[in-house]
C-alpha cells in the first residue's frame, strides 16, 4: 500500500509539473510587465520628478502634458509618420510581392536583398541614412560634384521635411518584411481558383483586384498591426538619424517620453506620455490578439 | 508557408514582364544603396568622402577606418574603439538568447501539450508583453534593477531582454508544438515517460528548426536593441548599438564618416552574417512571428 | 465482474456531458469494438480507459483494480494510435523498447523482448530504421510491436487502420484478427468503420451521441438492431427503413407498403406479436440482401414474400447488382446477383425474406421486440 501511495504522489506531482514549469515565466511577465505597467500608470498621477515620488496629483500631469507644445509636435509628427510609414510600406510591400510572384528569375536572391534591412539595428540604418542624406557630404554634395550645381536636397536639415527622412529610412528597413508577409499570403492562394477565374475571362488586373487582393485580408491585418505598433515604438531610428531635430522637427512620443523622464526630470509627465502610448497600442493589439487566440482554440 | 516558387496561373506579356523586372531591379538598388554607401566609404580616406565622392568607389583603398573603429576611436571619453562594446554585447546576448529560448520551449510545451483552464489567457498576457511600448516599463525597471543590485550590469541587461523576449519565444514554440502530434505525447505517457522525459526525449529532438528560428530572432532583437542598452547600461558595459550611437553623435572634433561607416558595419555584421548564413530560417521565423502562423 | 469494467461512467466538459452513463463489462480475451460516427464519444471512452482523459463520474476497473486517477503508464495497458504515433527521432527498435526503458527494464531483457516481437510481426529487418523511412503498413506493424512488447492486460486500438489504403486495410485487419486469435489478449478497438467492427469483434458497442446504443455480438447487432440508428449504421448498403401499416391477413400480421404507383402490397411478418400493432403505423426494416429475385431467395427461410414493383435504377457492382425502387415513398435498395435480369423502368417481382425483417416503433425508433 505504501508503494501505491507513493505512486499516487508521483502522479499528482506530474499533474502539477506543467503549471510549475510555466510559473517562473509567468511570474516574470506578471511582475516585469503588468506590475511595472501599474507602477508607471500610478506614477503618472504623482508629482515624481527626478525620482519616483508618491504625492498624488490626480490628472495634473496629463493636463500639463496636453498643454505642452513639445508633446503636440511629437503627436503631429507621429500622425504624419505613422500614416506615411504604414501606407507606403503596405503599398510597396504588396506591389513588390505581386511582382515577385510572377515566376521571377533569381527570386531567392531578390527576396534576400529586400529583407536584409530587417536584420539591421535601427542605429545602423540611422547612421547610414544620416550621412547619405546629409547635404554636406551626401546626395546633395555628390550631385553637385557630378555637375548638377543647382541640386538641393536638405530635407534632413529642414524643419519642414525632416520627418519625411525618418519615414524614408523606416520604410527602407521594414517594407521588405511586409513584402514577405504578402508573398506568403499570395503563395497560399489556391491556384485552381485562379485558373477558374481566368477561364471566366478575368484579366490579370481584375484577377488581382477582385479575387486575389480581397483574399489577402489576413495579411493586410497582420501588416497593419505590426507596422502600427512599430510606428508607435519608433525611437532608435530617430535618435540615430536626427536626434529628434532639427529643433523638435522629428520628435515622436517615444523620444518625448525619454527626454522628459531622463533628461528633463519630469518623470510624472514622462509616465503620463508612456501611459498614453501604451493605451494606443493596446487599443490596436488587444482586439487583434483576442481574435487571433480565439480563432486558434 | 512554402517560399519556394510555385506554379503560378497568372501569365504576363513581354512588355509587362520587362517592366516588372525593371521595377524589381530598381528596388534592389534602393535596398542595396545604404549597404553600398557604408561599404565603399568605410575603405576610403576621409577626404574622398568630404570631397563629394560618397558614391564613388575608393581611389585609395584603406582599412584604416576599420582598425580605428574597432580599436582606437573615441567612444564617450575613452579612445577604446568599439571592440570592448562588441564583447559587452556578446556577453549580454548569449545568456539572454539561451535562457529565453529554453523558457520559450518549456512554455510552448506546456501551453500546447498540457493545456489547462485559462491557458490561452495566460498566453495572451505573455504575448501582449511583446508589443507594449517599452517606455512604460523604463522607470520601474531602473528601480528594480537597482534594488536587485543589477543596475548597470550586463546581467541586468540580459535579465531585461529575457523578460521581454519570453513572449516571442513562447509564441514560436507554441505555434510549432501546436502542430506536433499530440498522439505522440499520449503514446509516451502510456509508455511511462514523465513530463520532462517526454520533453527531452520526444519533443526536443524534433525542435531543431524552431529553436534555430527562436535563437536567430532573439539574437537579432537583443543585439539590435538600443532603448534598454541606453537606459540601463553602465558606462563600462554599454552594448554595441549604444557605443555606435555615441561614436556617430560625438560633437567634438572632425566627423570621421569613414570610421562611422566602418563602425556601423561592425555593429551590423553579426546579425547580417546570421541572416546570410541562416536566412531561410530567418524568413520562416519572421513569417511565424507575425501572429498569423 | 469482468476483466475490464466500465461502470456507469460519464464524461463532461464543463456543463456539457459528452458520455452518458456507459456500462460495459469486458471479459478476458474479448475483442470489443466501439463503433459509431465521429463525435459519438468512442474515442473519449477509449482515452478514459487509457487514462488520457479524466473520468467525470463512475468507475473504470481493470482486473478489479480501480483505475480512476491512475496514471496511464501504471494501468498496464498499451495503445495503438490512428497516426501510429511513432517517435520520429528514434529508430524502430528504440520505439519498441521505449516503454520498457521508461519502466526500468534492464537492457538485455529489452533487447530480447524486442526481438521476439519483431519476429512475430516480421519487422526484424528494419529495427534500425527511422519511422520516416517506413511505409504505412510497416509503421502500423511497428506501432503494434510497441504495444505488444509491454505484454499489457488490455490493448487499446484507436482507429488503427484508417490511415491505410483500402487494400492494406483489409490485409492488416486479417492480421490483427490472427494476432488476437493467437495471443488471446483483451482488446478494445475504436473504429468508425462498421465492416471492421463486424469482422474483428467478439462484441460490438454501437455508440451515438454519447450513448451506447446497443451492446452485443456482431450477429445480434446485425440481425436484431436495437433501434433505427443501429440498423442503418451497421451494414452496407444500409438497412431499408420503409413506412408501413400493420394489418391482419388470415390471422397473421402483415405489413402494408405502398409501391411506386400508389397501390398497396402486403408482406406477411414472421413475428407474431406484431398483431398487437394491428392498424398502426410502423417502420419496416429490411436489409438489401434479403430482397432478391425468386431464384436467389434463401431456401432455408420459411417466409418468402413476393412484391412487384418498378425498378428505378440498377447499379452493377461486379459481384452484385444493386437495384433501387420506391417503397412507402422512400428509396429502397435490393442486393441482387449480378446476372439477375432487371431493367430500369420495368416491373420486377422481388422475393423478400420476411423472416429477417424487423419492425420499429415510429415514435421511439426502437425495434419492436419479438
Amino acid at each position: 500500500m505504501a508503494h501505491l501511495a507513493n505512486a499516487d504522489f508521483k502522479t499528482r506531482l506530474q499533474s502539477w509539473l506543467p503549471k510549475l514549469v510555466l510559473s517562473p515565466s509567468l511570474a516574470l511577465v506578471l511582475v516585469f510587465v503588468y506590475g511595472f505597467i501599474i507602477f508607471s500608470v500610478y506614477l503618472s498621477f504623482t508629482d515624481s520628478r527626478l525620482l519616483p515620488s508618491y504625492g498624488w496629483v490626480g490628472w495634473e500631469n496629463y493636463s500639463k502634458l496636453w498643454r505642452l507644445s513639445h508633446w503636440e509636435t511629437s503627436l503631429i509628427n507621429m500622425g504624419i509618420f505613422a500614416f506615411l510609414y504604414i501606407g507606403i510600406c503596405t503599398v510597396l510591400g504588396l506591389g513588390l510581392a505581386i511582382f515577385l510572384d510572377q515566376k521571377i528569375r533569381g527570386e531567392g536572391v531578390i527576396r534576400t536583398i529586400y529583407l536584409y534591412p530587417m536584420a539591421l539595428s535601427f542605429i545602423v540604418t540611422g547612421t547610414a541614412w544620416k550621412w547619405f542624406l546629409d547635404p554636406g557630404i551626401g546626395l546633395e554634395n555628390v550631385m553637385q560634384t557630378w555637375g548638377w550645381e543647382s541640386f538641393e536636397f536638405d530635407w534632413i536639415k529642414n524643419r519642414d521635411f525632416a520627418i519625411y527622412t525618418v519615414v524614408l529610412a523606416a520604410v527602407w528597413q521594414t517594407s521588405g518584411f511586409v513584402m514577405a508577409m504578402f508573398l506568403a499570403g499570395l503563395r497560399g492562394i489556391d491556384n485552381e481558383m485562379l485558373k477558374a477565374a481566368q477561364m471566366d475571362g478575368a484579366s490579370n488586373w481584375n484577377l488581382y483586384r477582385r479575387i486575389i487582393i480581397p483574399q489577402l485580408r489576413p495579411a493586410f491585418l497582420s501588416a497593419f498591426v505590426i507596422l502600427s505598433h512599430l510606428a508607435i515604438k519608433t525611437f532608435d531610428l530617430v535618435i540615430a538619424l536626427t536626434g529628434g531635430g532639427p529643433g523638435r522637427a522629428t520628435e515622436l512620443p517615444a523620444t518625448f517620453m525619454y527626454s522628459y523622464t531622463f533628461t528633463r526630470n519630469q518623470m510624472g509627465i514622462g509616465a503620463a506620455s508612456a501611459t498614453i502610448m501604451l493605451m494606443t497600442i493596446a487599443a490596436i493589439m488587444i482586439p487583434y490578439l483576442y481574435a487571433e487566440l480565439r480563432e486558434k482554440k | 508557408m512554402s517560399v519556394a516558387t510555385q506554379d503560378t496561373a497568372i501569365r504576363t506579356g513581354r512588355v509587362m514582364r520587362t517592366l516588372i523586372y525593371l521595377v524589381l531591379l530598381l528596388f534592389v538598388l534602393f535596398y542595396m544603396l545604404p549597404l553600398y554607401v557604408m561599404l565603399v566609404n568605410s575603405v576610403k580616406p576621409l577626404e574622398e568622402i568630404t570631397g563629394g565622392g560618397m558614391m564613388n568607389l575608393p581611389q585609395v583603398f584603406t582599412l584604416e577606418p576599420w582598425f580605428k573603429a574597432w580599436s582606437s576611436a573615441q567612444i564617450g571619453v575613452e579612445p577604446t574603439g568599439l571592440s570592448p562594446y562588441f564583447w559587452n554585447s556578446i556577453k549580454m546576448v548569449v545568456p539572454a538568447v539561451i535562457i529565453s529560448t529554453v523558457l520559450g520551449a518549456l512554455n510552448g510545451y506546456v501551453l500546447t501539450k498540457w493545456r489547462f483552464r485559462g491557458d490561452t489567457i495566460l498566453f495572451g498576457l505573455m504575448l501582449f508583453a511583446c508589443f507594449i511600448p517599452f517606455q512604460i516599463v523604463l522607470i520601474p525597471m531602473a528601480r528594480v534593477l537597482g534594488e536587485l543590485g543589477l543596475a548597470g550590469s550586463t546581467w541586468g541587461l540580459s535579465l531585461v531582454h529575457i523578460v521581454y523576449g519570453i513572449g516571442f519565444t513562447t509564441l514560436y514554440f507554441r505555434n510549432y508544438y501546436a502542430v506536433f502530434p499530440t498522439e505522440l505525447i499520449r503514446a509516451a505517457q502510456i509508455d511511462g515517460a514523465g513530463f520532462f522525459q517526454i520533453f527531452w526525449r520526444i519533443l526536443l529532438p524534433s525542435s531543431g528548426p524552431i529553436a534555430v528560428v527562436s535563437i536567430i530572432w532573439q539574437f537579432t532583437n537583443i543585439w539590435n536593441d538600443f532603448l534598454f542598452g541606453a537606459s540601463f547600461a553602465g558606462a563600462n558595459n554599454q552594448p554595441m548599438t549604444v557605443a555606435l550611437n555615441n561614436l556617430v553623435q560625438a560633437s567634438h572634433g572632425v566627423k570621421e564618416y569613414n570610421v562611422h561607416f566602418a563602425g556601423a558595419i561592425l555593429a551590423a555584421l553579426p546579425t547580417l552574417l546570421v541572416y546570410i548564413v541562416a536566412g531561410r530560417y530567418f524568413v520562416r521565423g519572421l513569417m511565424a512571428g507575425s501572429v498569423k502562423g | 465482474m469482468g476483466f475490464l469494467d466500465i461502470d456507469n461512467t460519464t464524461k463532461s466538459y464543463g456543463a456539457v456531458e459528452v458520455l452518458h452513463n456507459v456500462d460495459i463489462s469486458v471479459e478476458e480475451g474479448e475483442f470489443l469494438v466501439l463503433v459509431g460516427p465521429s463525435g459519438c464519444g468512442k474515442s473519449t471512452l477509449l482515452n478514459m480507459i487509457a487514462g488520457l482523459e479524466d473520468i467525470s463520474s463512475g468507475e473504470i476497473r481493470i482486473k478489479d483494480q480501480l483505475m480512476n486517477g491512475v496514471h496511464p503508464s501504471k494501468r498496464n495497458i498499451a495503445m495503438v494510435f490512428q497516426s501510429y504515433a511513432l517517435y520520429p527521432n528514434m529508430t524502430v527498435g528504440q520505439n519498441i523498447t521505449f516503454g520498457l526503458e521508461m519502466h526500468g527494464v534492464p537492457k538485455p531483457e529489452r533487447e530480447k523482448a524486442m526481438h521476439e516481437v519483431a519476429n512475430l510481426l516480421q519487422i526484424e529487418n528494419f529495427l534500425d530504421r527511422k519511422p520516416g523511412a517506413l511505409s504505412g503498413g510497416q509503421r502500423q506493424r511497428v506501432a503494434m510491436g510497441r504495444a505488444l512488447v509491454r505484454n499489457p492486460d488490455v490493448f487499446l486500438f484507436d482507429e488503427p487502420l484508417s490511415n491505410l489504403d483500402a487494400k492494406l486495410r483489409v490485409d492488416m485487419r486479417t492480421e490483427i484478427k490472427k494476432l488476437h486469435q493467437k495471443l488471446g489478449t483483451t482488446i478494445v478497438y475504436v473504429t468508425h468503420d462498421q465492416i471492421e467492427a463486424l469482422t474483428l469483434s467478439t462484441r460490438i458497442a454501437v455508440m451515438n451521441g454519447g450513448y451506447v446504443q446497443q451492446l452485443g455480438t456482431p450477429q445480434e447487432i446485425y440481425d436484431t438492431p436495437a433501434n433505427i440508428f443501429v440498423a442503418t449504421f451497421m451494414g452496407s448498403p444500409a438497412m431499408n427503413v420503409i413506412p408501413a401499416k400493420v394489418d391482419m391477413q388470415n390471422g397473421r400480421p402483415v405489413a402494408c407498403v405502398e409501391t411506386h404507383d400508389g397501390t398497396t402490397s402486403t408482406l406477411p411478418f414472421s413475428q407474431d406479436n406484431l398483431s398487437e400493432w394491428n392498424g398502426k403505423d410502423i417502420l419496416l426494416g429490411i436489409r438489401p440482401e434479403t430482397i432478391t429475385d425468386e431464384d436467389a431467395a434463401d431456401r432455408k427461410s420459411s417466409n418468402i414474400a413476393h412484391l412487384t414493383n418498378q425498378v428505378v435504377v440498377t447499379e452493377p457492382a461486379g459481384s452484385d447488382t444493386f437495384v433501387s425502387m420506391t417503397l412507402g415513398g422512400r428509396d429502397v435498395i435490393a442486393r441482387m446477383r449480378s446476372d439477375a435480369e432487371v431493367k430500369p423502368g420495368a416491373d420486377f417481382t422481388f422475393a423478400v425474406n420476411m423472416e429477417k425483417a424487423v419492425a420499429f416503433d415510429p415514435a421511439t425508433e426502437m425495434r419492436i421486440p419479438a
